[in-house]
């Protein structure tokens, strides 16, 4: 299982990082995407819906689902910030190919990114460590 | 929970194991759509040994049958098969199954011999009510635990299967089965039937005979047979709008509501039901299962409401998947009397929207 030690993580399965390429003195950026064990246990994605680019959203609000073969699952906020970016890659008016995130859960199928409220709320967030232990 | 003969086989190759009906069952061993397609183009080869197995024999086996089940066995020959369902006493359905009628070699003088394959998740129930009913001079024999069943499934599953066995595949029509041996193994049922719509071929054996047929199919570098799990199996029946027990079926649900008026044979004077499926035929049901195709890419989830252009609630969604050959969310469910014309336009609500979606004829694929 693929598990960076960069990243943080929530229970829900999401990951979450600064990218301090398009983060400035008065916003920081972060970007969120699904673990690799969640797109394991989803299996093949065929859509992936974010409606909520453009609001301001708190911790553990729906930002989007992902639909796959067997099931539906709502995408959560890890933490508070307005969500400013869906991945061009997984929407269907542009890339249409959700299977990215299948692919490369941690690179080119990165879900959103948000410029968040607080960058200190990321420090409340799970270890690649801690994440372990919620798999396993 | 149970395990089936392959288990170990199915690990070896990576298969995504999930818990079905009691069973570890392979979910996936590459991707659904993979082994979606190697059925439709190819060959898939799925271990369906969690499904049920009875043996009705005896005298009076034809009269049992006739009782529990919706379709008409007397007009089966030895060598053919039928798929059928069981009925309850308020117009339900205990399950649905395939009737063989077997040879009668190892039956006594005057004996008659059936095979019924019924649901994994249904042996208990099914065994029960078959015992209940039986008040006839026949045995009901549950062969479930030591049958093994593999489906070999696609048009070129007989290419597949041809080298392994003596006699000519061709002669095994459609809905016909014989008894031979296969890679030295004797006694397989070999079966024209499946639930994919792809064509090809059930075998039943015991779960020995199962394990060294797996193995001889699955060795050496064969590129034209793929492992397929249950998460095919069910892409593959919904394309072809075939019901599963559970979802689009179930205690509550009439024959004649499933679409499945083609094996309640109500000219057969008795059987569990008749006189209820006699006056829906007469006053028409209250509920049709439709097939439907969604506008979006929102796949439909067993559960979802489905409302009229008006947000009137009609139904509710029995069964959903993202079809991996039309490339398009479908479903089934049942709506309101009235509503299950084709080209009606519905909504599926997913509690937090709506999506656009059209009923159509089954099977979506054609």
């Amino acid at each position: 299982m693929n598990l960076p030690a960069k990243l943080k993580y929530t229970n829900e399965h999401e990951w979450i990082k600064i990218d301090p390429e398009v983060s400035t003195d008065d916003q920081t950026v972060a970007i969120i995407g699904i673990t690799d064990f969640a797109q394991q246990e989803l299996g093949e994605l065929v859509y992936v819906e974010v409606e909520t680019v453009g609001e301001q959203l708190a911790k553990d609000e729906v930002f989007g689902t992902v639909e796959a073969v067997k099931t539906t699952s709502d995408l959560f906020m890890p933490v508070a910030g307005k969500v400013i970016a869906f991945n061009p890659e997984l929407n269907e008016a542009e890339g249409d190919n959700p299977g990215m995130v299948n692919e490369e859960p941690y690179a080119s199928g990165w879900i959103i990114k948000i410029a968040l409220d607080n960058p200190a709320d990321l420090e409340g967030l799970l270890s690649a460590e801690d994440y372990q232990a919620v798999i396993s | 929970m149970h395990v089936t003969a392959l288990t170990s086989r199915h690990k070896a190759l990576g298969a995504k194991m999930t818990p079905f009906a009691g069973f570890q069952m392979p979910l996936v061993y590459s991707t659904v759509s993979e082994e979606h397609q190697a059925v439709r183009n190819a060959c898939g080869i799925f271990d369906v040994s969690h499904m049920g197995e009875f043996i009705i024999k005896g005298r009076e086996a034809l009269e049992l049958v006739q009782l529990i089940s919706s379709n008409d066995a007397a007009t089966l020959d030895i060598g053919e098969a039928q798929y059928s369902c069981l009925p309850n006493h308020h117009g339900g359905i205990v399950d649905d199954l395939l009737i063989y009628r077997l040879d009668e070699d190892q039956c006594a003088e005057g004996e008659q011999s059936f095979m019924l394959v019924v649901n994994a998740s249904n042996i208990e129930k099914d065994l029960q009510w078959l015992e209940t009913h039986n008040r006839f001079d026949t045995r009901i024999i549950n062969i479930s635990d030591k049958t093994g069943l593999l489906a070999v499934q696609g048009p070129k599953a007989a290419e597949v299967l041809q080298p392994y066995i003596e006699m000519d595949l061709k002669d095994i029509s459609y809905y016909t089965f014989r008894k031979t041996s296969v890679e030295g193994c004797d006694n397989v049922l070999l079966s024209a039937t499946g639930y994919t719509g792809a064509g090809g071929f059930e075998l039943y054996a015991t779960s020995e005979s199962i394990v060294k047929i797996w193995d001889a199919l699955l060795d050496g570098q064969r590129a034209d047979i793929t492992p397929c799990g249950l998460g095919a199996r069910d892409t593959l029946r919904l394309e072809m709008g075939y019901c599963l027990y559970g979802n689009d079926i179930d205690n509550e649900t009439s024959p004649l509501e499933a679409g499945l008026g083609w094996i309640t044979k109500l000219k057969k004077p008795v059987f569990h039901g008749r006189e209820i499926f006699l006056k829906q035929k007469e006053e028409g049901v209250v509920k049709n299962l439709v097939g439907f195709v969604v506008k979006d890419r929102r796949v439909p989830r067993k559960g979802y409401r489905i409302m009229n252009g008006e947000d009137i609630d009609i139904g509710t969604v029995t069964s959903g998947t993202f079809s991996p050959t039309l490339e398009k969310p479908i479903g089934m469910g049942y709506v309101k009397r009235g509503y299950n014309k084709t080209g009606q336009e519905i909504l599926i609500s997913t509690g937090r929207k709506s999506l656009q979606a059209t009923i159509v004829k089954t099977p979506f694929l054609k």
